[in-house]
């Protein structure tokens, strides 16, 4: 089945529920309320071996209430949507408030903040909705087909993956922002396998991936260009080994390069500034990368996976920078953490249904630089190029790093054999101080991105 | 067991007398409808889970939060496809259109409706002794603990310059449908305490966390050992130790590790290898390895769901199995996997009580419960005592392996260096790599000192987390790569 379409007209009725829950709970004695409803509606066809493995498809609607009453706040959260339920709700989540404490940086922003007219960034493409489930698993089927036609070594398969989100969000608050956009989501993944048996008397399987993912469907890679993708980068790890624990160069591919950019933002933003849960503090303004580095979030490019018009507390978006050639720019704030902080917020909330607004990010990118990979690669002469991390070693309160990593062995300048089972550790401002090139192939394949950078040197561990 | 005298805010609506009470008669509508297309097995799970949260920050109850959850996944299989469906909405008509959209996998073919007398309710053992879960006690006695906590913390050391204390409990009804004939239903309480302490001196900042929980009601905190202070007095005591951390070496030496959650170790190592939906697609490095040695022979790994009151415990699976007692591995020979009812089938087994999910808004999957490592022969002090230059590893921040390969990292928060059998200079937060079946084997001594680890585990598979337990003794691994930053610190 296709989904439903969601209309202008889904948008108004989710903004009308928002704005019954805000109604409702000022009734109900808050001071302050701010609601939120998500509606969304997915479809994933999962394939494995050429035969369906999975097709799931449901719709979902919820709404999350934040209440203020006497600075003291209480948050819920319900998939009953119903009046009566709804005005209980309401009133438990007032009742709820009294048990706070006040916290005057709880309260919500001055209404003249609030967002007015919201930017039209085309989040929605009505050809996501229209796919239905055989047609989903026809791409699925593609996708895993090329990668195991592409390779005779691909012997094993863990799918092929179709899958789309469409839905609508609308945000009502008592300080009168009412807004709400919609959205569409569709990706393909494509997960072959391998036999490896490279070492006498071990016998290992290899894993790998590729995938494309869009708000629109005409911008999907063809499943079987991401089945082939797929299909070569797992056979490259073929034979992957240990190698001698040493210092030496770390050259990110860019599927890892922006998971080193996204943990930045978790030691870059006001509320690990404010609980002084990051090594960052007091470091705004001051060179904390290398000046090859520049980082912004911005929420405004339109079709973008991250983008949105209004924040999670009813401000509007803007483009932020985050890291300036490598000058720590004022963080990231929603309200909360900014009244913490003694500041404006930059409009950086994020909400989800069922908690309090936090900072976020929206299209974080890392900026472009002036060589190719291929050159990049070429004035390296050994180190390692990471394709993989694997683990959470990462201590924001010190900066700490150490992760396992896989990836291959550069040396004079290519890469040579595939290397598994190492970790690589720096202190993350090293890291980032580090980073001494930093390559031109960035592509917004996610909402976090970044090209292929290398890092001078870190301990690399392994034999 | 779980008292059913529960107030009525708490009780599911599809229960008997609840709003929305589904009887064997609806449940059977609902399963023939959706094996009308010709699927082979069909199976309800309706879920109802109240949520309640409390956190404490800068000595102040911060945020207080409230969630309802209610739900009905309809799931049909044909031959190893799965149909799935859900609805948020509980009435006829959207349920039925549930049914219909999870049968539409089955070719058309017709199945032979359900037959309404077939249904036999699973008798449901009891693995959680809470007469009274948290949840319907009064909000201030949680704030009194949060408060209990960041007390403790602050007291511990005048260097603890932040504390935040969170509490958060959960009640969960399931009431599961099988077209196979089985009906089962279960109460599942389950409650998380959490402490988090920084400590500064001199422009230095570490954090430490303590805390633990499981299937308990409030008495969880009159044992001395859990009490909401010993917690708050955790977090800081690693907070402090932590200020004096040096750079970790980097390379391969012999680790011991602590008692308890150690067991994260395991539960990546070999736990993720051994369920069996990657067994049967012939994904994991331990497919084809039943009745080989794929540990040393000191092992013996159980996956349990039957421990009462750990956080792993589960009376029912998601699938209306009985949780159950599993041993994996045998004195180092593999001996059986962790089962859903796909996998059961495909390897022509009895579930073994593993098919768990994370709602009704997603599959079940094999999943473990409580894993452990049964305890060995060996004097911890004795262990140390072995070990002239590696690290003791305390506390741990999780973990994550790649299936198909066998590589794991587990993250070090807590450990220290071992000099000629003692314990020397606390280590900065450092990774250890490993393969599973490699590291097993090279397990050289077992303590006779065997821990569970007190409730804090979430596992997440498939985007799906389920709570779980770990458990091990004093276990000492000759040799495995540390990600440090000291070159030649072996």
């Amino acid at each position: 089945m296709s989904a439903a379409q969601v209309t202008e007209a889904t948008i108004k009725e989710l903004r009308g529920l928002a704005e019954l829950a805000v109604e409702l709970a000022k009734k109900a004695g808050a001071d302050h309320v701010e609601a939120l409803v998500r509606d969304g509606s997915e479809l994933t066809a999962k394939v494995r071996l050429g035969e369906p493995e999975l097709v799931q498809e449901a719709g979902s609607r919820a709404l999350g209430l934040r209440v203020i009453r006497g600075a003291r706040r209480a948050t819920t959260y319900t998939s009953d949507l119903r009046r009566d339920a709804l005005e209980a709700l309401c009133r438990e989540t007032v009742t709820l408030a009294e048990l706070a404490e006040p916290d005057e940086c709880a309260l919500p922003p001055d209404p003249k903040l609030l967002a007015t007219s919201l930017p039209e960034l085309d989040l929605y493409d009505p050809a996501v909705a229209e796919v239905d489930a055989a047609w989903a698993l026809k791409q699925a089927i593609a996708g895993e087909a090329a990668a195991r036609k592409h390779d005779k070594r691909v012997t094993n398969s863990e799918g092929g993956t179709w899958s789309r989100v469409i839905g609508g969000t609308a945000f009502a608050t008592s300080g009168g922002f009412s807004g709400g956009y919609r959205g569409s989501y569709a990706s393909i993944v494509v997960e072959p396998l391998c036999d490896d048996d490279s070492e006498p008397g071990n016998p290992k399987k290899r894993n790998g991936f590729w995938y494309s993912s869009s708000r629109f469907l005409a911008s999907l890679e063809p499943a079987d260009q991401v089945g082939i993708e797929a299909a070569r980068r797992t056979v490259a790890t073929l034979g992957s080994r240990k190698v001698d624990t040493q210092e030496c160069a770390i050259v990110f591919d860019p599927e890892v390069a922006r998971a080193i950019v996204g943990t930045l933002f978790s030691v870059a933003n006001g509320s690990a500034f404010w609980r002084k849960s990051t090594y960052l503090v007091g470091k705004e303004g001051e060179l904390v990368a290398s000046p090859l580095v520049t980082i912004t979030d911005d929420p405004l490019i339109p079709r973008a996976p991250g983008s949105k018009p209004f924040d999670g507390d009813g401000l509007a978006t803007r483009k932020n920078s985050v890291l300036d050639r490598g000058v720590l720019a004022p963080v990231l704030c929603d309200v909360y953490s900014a009244n913490k902080l003694g500041r404006a917020s930059t409009g950086s909330a994020g909400r989800g249904v069922g908690g309090s607004p936090g900072p976020t990010t929206t299209n974080l990118i890392m900026a472009k630089g002036a060589m190719t990979r291929a050159d990049l690669l070429r004035q390296t002469p050994r180190g390692l190029y990471v394709t993989q991390l694997l683990g959470f070693g990462f201590n924001p309160v010190t900066g700490d790093f150490s992760r396992g990593a896989q990836g291959f062995w550069i040396e004079g300048g290519e890469l040579t054999f595939p290397v598994s089972e190492v970790t690589i550790a720096a202190n993350f401002d090293q890291i980032l101080k580090r980073i001494d090139a930093v390559a031109d192939d960035l592509e917004l394949r996610s909402s976090t991105a970044a090209p292929t950078f290398r890092v001078s040197h870190m301990m690399l561990a392994g034999k | 067991m779980v008292t059913s005298n529960l107030p009525a805010t708490l009780r599911a609506p599809f229960a008997a007398g609840g709003a929305s009470s589904i009887d064997p008669q609806i449940a059977n509508k609902l399963l023939s409808a959706a094996l009308a297309a010709g699927g082979d097995y069909a199976d309800l799970y309706f879920e109802f889970r109240v949520s309640a949260d409390y956190a404490l920050e800068e000595e102040q109850v911060r945020s207080v939060g409230r969630g309802i959850t209610l739900g009905l996944g309809v799931r049909v299989t044909k031959g190893d496809a799965t149909g799935y469906a859900y609805t948020e909405d509980l009435a006829w008509e959207k349920m039925l259109h549930a049914a219909k959209t999870a049968g539409q996998i089955a070719a058309a073919g017709g199945h032979a409706p359900v037959g309404i007398d077939t249904l036999t309710r699973v008798t449901t053992p009891s693995f959680y002794d809470v007469p009274q879960p948290t949840l319907v006690m009064p909000a201030i006695d949680k704030l009194a603990l949060l408060r209990a906590a960041d007390k403790a913390a602050r007291a511990y050391d005048s260097r603890i310059v932040k504390v935040e204390a969170s509490f958060v409990e959960t009640l969960k009804e399931v009431l599961v449908f099988t077209s196979d004939g089985k009906m089962a239903s279960d109460i599942q309480p389950l409650m998380r305490f959490g402490v988090r302490a920084v400590a500064e001196v001199g422009g230095k900042r570490q954090a430490g966390s303590g805390g633990g929980g499981g299937r308990y009601g409030m008495d969880y905190f009159a044992r001395p050992e859990t009490e909401a202070a010993a917690h708050g007095r955790e977090a800081a005591r690693v907070a402090i130790a932590m200020l004096d951390a040096v750079d970790a070496p980097a390379g391969e030496m012999p680790v011991v590790l602590g008692p308890g959650d150690s067991g994260i170790l395991l539960h990546e190592a070999v736990g993720h290898g051994l369920e069996a939906d990657f067994n049967r697609k012939q994904t994991s490095n331990y497919t084809g390895q039943l009745g080989k040695q794929v540990a040393s022979p000191l092992c013996t790994v159980v996956d349990d769901g039957t421990i009462v009151g750990a956080r792993g415990a589960i009376n029912v699976d998601d699938e209306g199995h009985v949780g159950k007692h599993n041993v994996l591995i045998k004195d180092g020979i593999l001996v059986g996997y962790m089962h859903d009812r796909l996998s059961a089938k495909h390897f022509g087994v009895e579930p073994s009580g593993n098919g768990r999910r994370e709602s009704f808004r997603a599959m079940p999957l094999p999943r473990m419960t409580s894993t452990s490592l049964y305890a060995g022969p060996h004097d911890p002090e004795e262990i140390l005592k072995s070990v002239k230059r590696g690290i003791y590893a305390k506390r741990f921040s999780g973990g994550q392996v790649n299936i198909s390969n066998g590589d794991f990292v587990f993250s070090l928060s807590e450990s220290y260096l071992i000099e000629d059998g003692k314990l020397t200079a606390p280590l900065k937060g450092v990774n250890l790599i490993g393969n599973g079946p490699d590291v097993l084997r090279r397990v050289d001594m077992l303590g006779n000192d065997f821990e569970l680890s007190d409730g804090i585990w979430t596992c997440g598979k498939d985007g799906q987390s389920v709570p779980v337990s770990v458990g091990t003794p004093t276990v000492k691994i000759g040799s495995i790569t540390v990600g440090g930053t000291q070159a030649g610190g072996a």
